[in-house]
């Protein structure tokens, strides 16, 4: 029976390290390569030893597909190819291929020269990894080999995200990496298509929240940047470089235009800028809005927003700065998680007197989001990743009430089985199908249907055809079986007349068939052959030759039992 | 299958293909080369052109001379310029069901079809096709609609009239169905219509046709098309280049295993090398520039000029041309110079990894910012006052009857110093510049079309072997002013089948198979209703003779027959030879059956027990189909 087979390494009931075996009709697939942010050992790359203990990856993958450039979906991508060893194909958007290296560099640099980890990745690693990716097109069907193909989609939540739909023959999954199903201020909404996948994974971040609207967040967050912003004080937003920050700086951009501001904005990563560029370039990934105006104004070239520089940190008034995600171990990051008297260099102590709030502006899809992509994409069945455990429960209960389908939530490293059942696409001659259309009834799509020909297999090329075209393609004769029945009749008349009693006697009973009264004396009913001849002994008794051929066999052996009965008297 | 040609236009085709019930209309290119005939629409009053004579038959009758007007030898309609639009009458396009368009030449005809045809259905394109097709139309429409014309000339068309008139418009085709240019509202409703696609991108059309645009290397988001059943295939190339210009690269390989390959868009020059007209118009550009006069290129909004471009990036350095102003003058320029920024994916492999650093992937964005390169939506406003002389400036319309160019023909045509340089092949450029006519300035062609010629055409068919070819009959055959050169038409085998305006062609096409999906185990088979009055007639109910039975093959070896006859009780078995087999007697049962190569014949009393026993008898030796 074959079977699809999805095994998560990582986002198994856990949110990081995404990366997600797939088996289906033959074909191994590895969706993401995420690295973990909570660790720093071995656990925060997926374990490949499970793929293949020894022997290269290449050899047990026919591809590996990279959902988006964030971290926890790419991190481990120069670990895998590189260090592990794998050179197939690596596919991903164009948005994500331009900016997934830069942000593997930057980890990179974390990692070695801040925390001076050895034995990592280096910049040369993730510049030959990057040479074994292949960029795809939105709505592209991109052929990985003569079976397998795989298609993006547009998945919103930051520049490049893509949905990706796995197919080979008639099965197929779809992965939605991370994906927002409401359109923000600089991105689209994910979008999929009644695609009808036998199996859809989903992320489940958000599986139990249903987020009040979006218009009631920002405007908390701007009451509280602008209340902070009229006390004189400074705000810092820590925000990851990439894709929400692009969204604060629209935010921020406009409302200061609104409220005509003057308090100077920074945002103080190098990166932030160089990926200002990036959206810029590739606007097309971007919102209809901003796709649309882009001409008369790029939103992405920011009046009120400039590159953050050290010699400002001491300059006097209000002022907003956007420095870059706050890495674990650093001053801001133990602000963040509620530290209030913090040990600087020089064992002076500072005390934390500023005010610190938590927004969340994360663009995944929420309960109502999921539930609106499973209703679109219709899966026959749904398995929930990169969540956590409890909530996921809460979804799966949901998904399986409200759709009707299975759901399954597997632990990292465990395996989920899915048995299908594959149509066998074949092509039927166009003479047999005619000929079946011929006998009315036109052929529905949606029912079986019984039908007789041959099937000829040849090579992977299955062929329907009749038997007659089969018999000439095989260089076959066809063997005639034919069969003769003598019916004894008790008619003391002449051979003719009585060919023309039981020419009218069959005439009068088989309406729906062609009988026919043949010059020679003989009847025909269809094919089938009737003789009347007189019998060598008694002259009252006539014999009449029922011929048929196998192939007319149920209606002739029918006429010989009809007319051993005899003919009726009446008959003229 | 059936081809039905509205355009008789080689570049700028129009083609209808009925194919498994549905009907796909391929590309609506506008053939505007009607607008020759007209007079130019200039942005300022011109005395020259408002005082030129009118024209009058040979026997001096005048009654025409308010709508045709004579320059230099030359006749000119004087009214708005129409352009001449596909055929409508051949087929009802309200039964089209879906557009594909190639590329965003060939979709200026669109706004007619999809919005006076009682069209319904769905356009396919792609996001650049869609995006510089709208500047394109844009254009158009602000060229003409900003220099209202109150005449409108309708007299000449009389067939009555046209034959008495001078070549070229006594041979003007059609010319009662030309049209004026359509509106921007038309333009969006038209465009509304279109349905974005990708490259590779698999579209169903009512599960019966599968269509897919593959790049075709010729301009930003240009694409053929395959048009495809699970059994049968037609490629339909359009505007195709091999060069490498900005484009993504032409996808050649999905066009194999073609039944149909429909072949338009080649080269207009084809003995002109591309690259050697580009350097001839830098030469002359600076030769001209250096000795202290103008450049004029007449041109359309994209395209090309994003190379022309290029190469002026590249070359003005070193030609010490640094000092002299670039100006691109025209209502979209720039929409067209920031909307070719940002089509990455569709650009070139060189082009997209400058994206990557992230850089912009034109160099013209490196021009704009130096100055050296300004762009005006027209020559009113800051240009005039930004205005610097000797200066190249690249503005539309290349056909030069309306849109900036007008003016600085008239401007700068006195000056033997200045120049005007045709880089666009659509307009023969001596019937473009018969209008302006006497001229001092000087004129160069340097027609760039980047375009399939023929010997590139050659090579393709050989390595994509398609059935059978269909292009127009322009390509059959040496082009007329050519017609030595056997080498600059279609050579392949078998012949192309060529078509021309206004035909149907019924494409050598047999289909021999259709998907179907068996299941692995038969359904059950549909039992009979069993009530208990039925049942009791059973034996009266006639069999249904549609169910077939299955063809029979094979022999009937007589030993093992026989044996086995004997092993199922028969006895008394006589065997006869004759001629073409064996005659098994059985005595007792009063049974012949005669045994021949290819054919058994039982011969029995009527006993349906028997027969059925002796049947299965014999097939038990048989193969069944």
């Amino acid at each position: 029976m074959p079977e699809i087979r999805v095994t998560p390494l990582g986002a198994g009931q856990d949110v990081g390290r995404s990366c997600i075996l797939v088996s289906i009709g033959g074909k191994n697939v590895m969706l993401d390569c995420g690295m973990h942010m909570g660790f720093n050992d071995d656990r925060r790359f997926p374990d490949f030893s499970y793929i293949t203990r020894n022997g290269r990856l290449t050899d047990f993958l026919d591809c590996v597909i990279i959902s988006h450039f964030h971290l926890d979906h790419c991190g481990a991508l120069p670990y895998f190819s590189e260090m592990v060893g794998y050179d197939g194909p690596i596919y991903m958007t164009h948005p994500t291929q331009a900016i997934c290296p830069i942000l593997l560099e930057d980890y990179r640099k974390i990692a070695v020269d801040k925390k001076g980890e050895a034995n990592f990745f280096t910049s040369q690693m993730i510049k030959d990894c990057m040479k074994k990716v292949v960029a795809v097109h939105l709505h592209q069907t991109v052929q990985v080999d003569d079976e397998l193909e795989i298609k993006a989609y547009y998945a919103g939540h930051v520049l490049g995200a893509a949905m990706f739909q796995i197919k080979v023959g008639s099965e197929s999954v779809v992965y939605t990496g991370d994906y927002n199903m409401t359109p923000d201020r600089h991105l689209g909404a994910a979008w999929i298509d009644k695609c009808r996948p036998n199996l859809l994974i989903t992320e489940s971040t958000y599986a139990t929240t249903i987020r009040d609207s979006k218009r009631c967040r920002e405007r908390d967050f701007l009451k509280k940047v602008h209340e902070a912003v009229e006390r004189g004080g400074k705000v810092l937003i820590p925000v990851f470089a990439l894709g929400r920050a692009q969204e604060l700086c629209i935010l921020l951009e406009t409302f200061w235009e609104r409220m005509n501001l003057k308090a100077p904005i920074y945002f103080s990563t190098g990166l932030t800028e160089k990926a200002n560029h990036y959206y810029k370039l590739f606007i097309t990934w971007t919102n209809q809005k901003i796709r649309k105006t882009f001409v008369q104004r790029n939103m992405f070239e920011f009046k009120h927003i400039k590159a953050f520089d050290r010699a400002f940190a001491d300059n006097p008034g209000p002022m907003v700065i956007m420095p870059g995600y706050c890495v674990q171990g650093t001053v801001g990051h133990k602000i963040l998680s509620g530290q209030r008297k913090l040990e600087m260099e020089g064992r002076q102590v500072l005390e934390v007197k500023m005010q610190v709030e938590y927004m969340s502006f994360s663009a995944h899809a929420d309960a109502k989001g999921i539930m609106q992509l499973v209703g679109q994409a219709e899966p026959e069945s749904v398995l929930l990743v990169h969540g956590e455990a409890k909530k996921m429960e809460f979804l799966k209960q949901k998904i399986e009430q409200e759709f009707r389908v299975s759901c399954y939530m597997p632990a990292n490293g465990e395996t989920v089985t899915l048995p299908t059942s594959p149509s066998i696409p074949v092509g039927i001659s166009l003479g047999l199908l005619k000929r079946e259309m011929a006998q009315g009834l036109l052929p529905d799509a949606k029912k079986p249907r019984l039908l007789h020909g041959t099937l000829i297999m040849k090579d992977s090329n299955f062929r329907l055809v009749s038997s007659e075209q089969a018999l000439k393609e095989l260089g076959l004769a066809e063997h005639q079986l034919r069969f003769t029945c003598r019916v004894h009749l008790h008619d003391p008349r002449k051979e003719q007349e009585t060919a023309m009693r039981v020419y009218s006697h069959l005439k009068s009973v088989l309406k729906e068939h062609c009988v026919q009264h043949l010059p020679d004396g003989s009847v025909t009913v269809e094919s089938i052959l009737i003789q009347a001849a007189a019998h060598s002994e008694d002259p009252g008794t006539k014999v009449l030759l029922v011929s048929w051929t196998y192939q007319d066999e149920e209606l002739g052996s029918h006429l010989t039992s009809l007319l051993k009965k005899g003919l009726p008297q009446a008959a003229s | 299958m059936k081809l039905y040609c509205l355009s008789g236009h080689p570049t700028l085709p129009c083609n209808v293909l009925k194919f498994k019930s549905t009907t796909i209309m391929l590309d609506c290119g506008l053939d505007m080369t009607s607008t020759l005939n007209f007079l130019p629409l200039p942005l300022v009053q011109s005395p020259r052109l408002s005082n030129l004579p009118g024209w009058s038959l040979k026997d001096g009758n005048a009654f025409l001379d308010k709508e045709l007007k004579e320059c230099s030898g030359h006749v000119f309609v004087d009214s708005v310029p129409e352009f001449c639009l596909p055929e409508t009458e051949l087929i009802d396009l309200s039964t089209v069901d879906v557009i594909l368009i190639s590329n965003y030449h060939c979709m200026m005809a669109l706004p007619y079809i999809t919005e006076h045809t009682g069209f319904t259905g769905t356009v396919y394109a792609t996001e650049p096709t869609v995006q510089i097709g709208r500047l394109l139309m844009e254009e158009l429409v602000n060229f003409i609609e900003r220099v209202p014309k109150a005449q409108s000339a309708s007299l000449w068309k009389n067939k009555d009239i046209q034959r008495l008139l001078p070549s070229p418009l006594k041979d003007a085709v059609e010319v009662s169905t030309w049209r004026r240019c359509y509106t921007m509202q038309e333009v969006n409703s038209a465009l509304s219509k279109i349905q974005l696609v990708g490259y590779s991108q698999k579209i169903e059309l009512f599960g019966a046709v599968q269509v897919t645009p593959l790049s075709s290397g010729y301009a930003l988001g240009s694409s053929n098309w395959i048009i495809q059943s699970h059994y049968e295939k037609v490629s339909y190339v359009s505007g195709s280049s091999l060069l490498t210009t900005h484009p993504q690269p032409m996808d050649q390989a999905s066009l194999k295993n073609s039944d149909v390959l429909v072949l338009t868009g080649l080269t207009q020059i084809p003995t002109a090398n591309p690259d050697g007209m580009v350097g001839e118009f830098c030469s002359n550009l600076a030769l001209t520039v250096r000795n202290g006069g103008n450049v004029l290129v007449p041109c359309y909004p994209s395209g090309v000029i994003y190379d022309l471009l290029e190469c002026l990036y590249q070359y003005i350095d070193s030609a010490g041309l640094s000092n002299i102003p670039f100006y691109f003058i025209s209502p979209v320029a720039n929409s067209s110079l920031e909307f070719s920024q940002i089509f990455a994916e569709w650009l070139c492999h060189n082009k997209q990894t400058k994206v990557y650093l992230p850089e912009p992937p034109f160099p013209h964005a490196e021009l704009i910012q130096t100055n050296k390169l300004k762009h005006y939506p027209s020559l009113h406003g800051d240009f005039s006052s930004d205005f610097r002389q000797p200066c190249v400036v690249f503005t539309g319309h290349p056909s030069l009857r309306f849109g900036d160019v007008v003016h600085f023909m008239e401007l700068w045509g006195k000056s033997s110093l200045n120049t005007v340089i045709f880089t666009e092949p659509d307009f023969s450029y001596l019937e473009a510049l018969a209008p302006y006519q006497p001229l001092a300035m000087k004129c160069i062609y340097c027609p760039i079309d980047t375009r399939l010629n023929f010997i590139q055409v050659s090579k393709l068919l050989k390595e994509v072997q398609p059935l059978h070819v269909v292009c127009p009959e322009q390509y059959t055959q040496p082009p007329p002013a050519q017609s030595h050169r056997m080498d600059l038409m279609i050579d392949c085998q078998p012949p192309a089948m060529s078509y021309r305006r206004a035909e149907v062609l019924a494409l050598p096409f047999k289909r021999r198979y259709e998907k179907i999906e068996i299941m692995p185990e038969p359904p059950p088979r549909p039992t009979q209703p069993t009530g208990g009055k039925k049942r009791k007639r059973a034996s009266d109910d006639i069999p249904d003779c549609k169910v077939l039975k299955p063809l029979l093959s094979g022999s009937i070896p007589v030993e093992q027959f026989v044996q086995a006859l004997e092993k199922h009780g028969f006895s008394d078995i006589k065997v006869e030879d004759t001629a073409k087999g064996h005659i098994v007697l059985l005595q007792e049962a009063e049974t012949l059956i005669q045994i021949e190569e290819d054919s058994t014949h039982i011969i029995c009393d009527n006993d349906e027990m028997l027969r059925v026993r002796l049947r299965d008898l014999v097939l038990k030796f048989l193969q069944k189909f």
